[in-house]
């Protein structure tokens, strides 16, 4: 009989139009690490999300039990009162407020109703020294770097007596060092008898450090391996992750590449805060017509900084560089010029950078396109709404109408709305970044087909990704980034993932 | 990762849309009636239309009386006209506290240009005008460009422009103003037809009638043929019988007031300018691509930017315009007065915002309309002269407007919460 901490049973959470999990069940045994793997939208995070509470209890079916007795959590606190920390993978820190005061926030060192300062860092410096950061508690979390800011938040949970630990991604905003420390810390906790739960894309990672694997896919879960028990290789996760070959998980593409539409040359990019530090260095990559074009790189080499600034100066200062449109030179000052220039850039985060969420499909379709659907500054409605239907249609949106507010679509949904107002400036070049993220499986090759369709229309494609298979499944070239570097360009036919990851990681010197 | 899915699609947020299968399926034949949509939009018409029934019983038909009407409407005309250009502001997410001081800045620099100087009452208004156009154009400069909240620029700006009218009047109330300018405040339309005499109402304006008449029949043309574009366009309509009773009920408001109108004193002028205002923007706001771009800024700033909206040049010409629209009111409220004084203005910035908080604004800014603001700020003044009828005290009338402003503001938010909103929940 093993000692279950965690007993989840039958869960099943879905949303209007979406199963985001269908009868999972998840058993932890006290004092592992269980880690939790799954493409992008297999319901890792939702499911975690039902643990802590942030879908309280009602909203879901099914049964949870921790240490033995069941749990009908209805926020968040009531999952923390009983040691289930979950850490997401935005961080949730003031940053204005020191290390400290970070640590015991909503949970404060008192003597008589006034903060007890010096309890307050002394306690603050023990759980620093139990973390492995050697920081002052005073210091302001803002001063640090990201990979301490996770050490922070570590600490923060083991302020609250934390008996289960979940750890949504914790190294994806990391560097190898800090990730190697990390899962140091976590060790280190589980022999402390901490009990973690950790969700990651490392499957290097998950193989060093877990003892359980479990796996989820499309909602549901698959099935649950033991590394100790020997045979788990990361080709064994990835094809019980992904569940059918790769082929099939992207449309049958046979591109039809014609004459440069865009050329970038020595473009560089300073940081808008740190004016001294360039984030993109000297790139230099050109579009054809008819061309889907992958651009890779790890988190921070400048891909979306490059295509924002690219894309009427949205980002830095002191932009230098110069842009070639059908072989002539070209400038662009704002995104209106960038848009009579024919560029379109879909933003990698739709919700605060790409739609009005209080307004409805038709409003966020027709946004960057207004003028066409006007005459001389009127609007004519019933145009745009007939423009509108026909993407919804067209584009399979699922709304029961264009009138539905796109705050309370899926982020699949959400994502064809943003191609929709793009498409309908009819640009030459498109700069899709991380067009599938956090996008449900389904959703994703319709959004592929759509991005073939465009290309097969005789648009050039920029698709930024995160995902290397991704990349390797719709791009005809592609080209890598690191530290502002444009590192490698690697046509369809020689690309691997382990090319690529190593032209992704190439250093400063070795660049060039 | 995150989660596939909105959180703001939550509980009961897909429960009025019907099931979302059938809603991917191909459209269906015939468009389906969509009825619920404009809860919070509707609300407040019904609201009026409570507290106008609820104060004609209290006050035993007086608040409908003709001459009541026409004072509700003259009394409260430069409130409105400033709740127009404030509801624009609010939609953009700012705020415009300087309103009351424009309001007074601008009515002393037409009663010195008319009264010290005897400047021709035309040109001075345009001055004016255009000094008002000025003074939104510099706090629209410190706000847009500059980068400083519109809070702190029209907080200072309310102090500033206060200084500016007590210099420019010389501490002391500056009046009378030329008849032509005092007409436009409380004179009336003339008797260009004669009377006509309505059985047991007694006689009433002929000209008036037909105005109202011209409206009704105006308002229904329109309907009708934007309805048809609908359908020719496959959009979805109200069924006939609402379409009916909307435009119906809409046409008898109509009626109800011009023939009360018509019996008084015929149309105030102040009325006829008013009803061009709300007709100017509400095409403004619905129809034209700046109205468009001033939802888009208020809804998502860095997704209006990115679409290629010039949101700092929106927002400069709110302020531009409501500079403009302050001016009016200003030359209303000093014409009405017949005098320019130091005080001026005082305090109607907050009827003026909460005339459009009341009227549906939302507090994160992209959301109101023009009419909305209107029915707002008439909220307000049927409270004031309705309690003044019943001779309350006006600290009770205040309490009373107080709470008003917070039930219209917590029912928005309530209504919000229950619709899934994930933050406020």
């Amino acid at each position: 009989m093993t000692d279950h901490i965690l007993t989840m049973t039958g869960i099943t959470k879905s949303f209007p139009g979406v199963h985001a999990l269908r009868d999972v069940n998840l058993k932890v045994r006290r004092g592992e690490i269980h880690a939790i793997c799954g493409e992008n939208g297999a319901g890792k995070s939702t499911l975690m999300k039902v643990l802590s509470g942030v879908y309280p209890h009602g909203s879901y079916d099914g049964e949870i039990r921790f240490d033995g007795e069941e749990c009908r959590f209805s926020g968040v606190r009531d999952s923390e009162a009983l040691g289930i920390v979950i850490i997401h993978q935005e961080l949730a820190l003031c940053p204005q407020l020191s290390i400290a005061e970070n640590l015991f926030l909503g949970n404060e060192r008192r003597r008589r109703g006034l903060i007890d300062w010096n309890r307050t860092n002394h306690e603050a410096a023990r759980l620093l020294e139990r973390v492995g950061l050697p920081e002052n508690p005073t210091t302001v979390v803002a001063d640090l770097g990201v990979g301490k800011q996770q050490l922070v938040e570590i600490a923060k949970a083991l302020a609250k007596r934390v008996r289960l630990l979940i750890l949504d991604e914790p190294t994806a905003a990391l560097n190898d060092e800090d990730s190697a420390h990390l899962l140091d810390l976590m060790r280190g906790l589980r022999d402390e008898g901490v009990t973690s739960v950790i969700i990651s894309h490392k499957l290097n990672e998950v193989l060093a450090v877990a003892d359980t694997v479990s796996i989820l896919r499309d909602g549901q879960m698959i099935e649950t391996l033991d590394p100790a028990a020997g045979a788990v290789t990361e080709d064994r996760i990835i094809s019980g992750m992904v569940g059918r070959d790769l082929e099939h998980r992207y449309p049958p593409h046979e591109p039809q590449i014609g004459e440069e539409v865009l050329r970038i040359e020595d473009w560089t990019v300073h940081s808008p805060v740190q004016h001294d530090r360039k984030v993109v260095d000297g790139a230099s990559l050109t579009l054809r017509r008819g061309e889907i074009v992958g651009l890779a790189g790890l988190m921070g080499a400048g891909r979306t900084e490059l295509a924002m600034s690219v894309f009427g100066r949205t980002y830095g200062t002191d932009v230098s560089g110069r842009l070639f449109k059908d072989g002539r030179p070209i400038e662009v000052r704002d995104v209106r010029d960038a848009i009579r220039h024919g560029l379109a850039y879909a933003t990698e985060d739709r919700k605060r950078y790409g739609l009005n969420l209080i307004q409805d499909i038709r409003q966020n379709v027709s946004a960057a396109s207004l003028r066409r659907l006007a005459r001389r500054g009127w609007v004519n409605g019933h145009e745009e709404h007939a423009v509108a239907e026909r993407y919804r249609a067209e584009m399979n949106i699922k709304a029961p109408d264009v009138l539905a507010v796109t705050g309370k679509l899926s982020g699949g949904n959400q994502q064809k709305v943003v191609l929709a107002k793009w498409i309908h400036t009819d640009p030459d070049v498109l700069i899709l970044d991380e067009p599938t993220r956090g996008i449900d499986v389904g959703a994703k090759y319709e959004i592929y087909t759509i991005v073939q369709r465009l290309a097969r229309e005789g648009k050039a494609i920029l698709l930024i990704s995160s995902e290397l298979p991704e990349l390797l499944g719709m791009c005809d070239r592609i080209y890598t980034m690191a530290a502002g570097r444009i590192t490698g360009e690697v046509a369809r036919a020689d690309a691997t993932q382990e090319l690529l990851m190593r032209h992704m990681t190439l250093e400063k010197e070795a660049a060039r | 990762m995150s989660s596939p899915i909105a959180p703001a699609a939550g509980r009961d947020g897909g429960r009025d849309r019907g099931p979302a299968p059938a809603a991917a399926g191909p459209r269906g034949g015939t468009p389906r009636p969509r009825l619920s949509i404009n809860l919070r939009q509707s609300g407040i018409y019904v609201a009026l239309a409570l507290i106008v029934a609820l104060f004609s019983v209290l006050t035993e038909g007086a608040m409908l009386q003709p001459q009541n009407i026409s004072n509700i409407i003259v009394q409260n005309s430069y409130i409105l006209i400033l709740a127009i250009g404030m509801i624009l502001i609010i939609i953009s997410g700012h705020i415009d506290l300087s309103v009351g001081s424009v309001v007074g800045v601008t009515g002393a620099i037409a009663a010195v240009l008319m009264v010290n100087h005897n400047v021709p009452w035309p040109l001075a208004l345009l001055v004016t005008l255009v000094a008002g156009a000025l003074i939104g154009a510099w706090q629209g400069y410190w706000t847009a460009y500059f980068g400083i909240p519109s809070f702190i620029v029209t907080l200072a700006g309310m102090l500033l422009f206060r200084a500016l009218t007590l210099t420019v009047l010389g501490n002391q109330g500056i009046g009378p103003f030329p008849d032509e300018v005092r007409t436009l405040s409380n004179g009336f339309t003339g008797s260009y037809l004669g009377n006509v005499g309505l059985g047991p109402l007694g006689g009433a304006d002929l000209f008036s009638l037909l105005v109202g008449v011209a409206l009704c029949a105006a308002l229904a043309v329109t309907q009708w043929r934007t309805r048809k574009a609908r359908l020719g366009y496959s959009q979805t309509v109200d069924p006939m019988p609402v379409f009916l009773l909307r435009i119906g009920a809409a046409a008898l408001l109509i009626m109800v007031v011009t023939v009360q109108l018509a019996r008084f004193h015929n149309l105030p002028w102040v009325l006829v300018l008013l009803a061009a205002l709300v007709l100017g923007y509400s095409l403004l706001t619905g129809r034209t691509v700046f109205g468009r771009h001033v939802y888009a800024v208020g809804g998502n700033l860095q997704a209006a930017v990115l679409s290629g909206v010039k949101a700092k040049s929106v927002v400069f010409w709110l302020f531009v315009n409501m500079g403009v629209l302050a001016s009016i009111a200003g030359i209303v409220f000093a014409g009405r007065l017949n005098q320019a004084g130091p005080t001026a203005g005082n305090s109607f910035e907050l009827d003026a915002i909460a005339a459009a908080f009341i009227g549906g604004a939302a507090v994160q800014g992209g959301v109101g309309k023009v009419v909305g603001a209107i029915t707002g700020g008439l909220i307000m003044a049927v409270i004031n002269n309705g309690m003044s009828l019943i001779g309350a005290p006006s600290e009770r009338v205040m309490l009373v407007k107080g709470l008003v402003l917070l039930a219209a503001v917590a029912f928005d938010i309530w209504t919000k919460r229950r619709s899934g909103s994930p933050i406020l929940r």
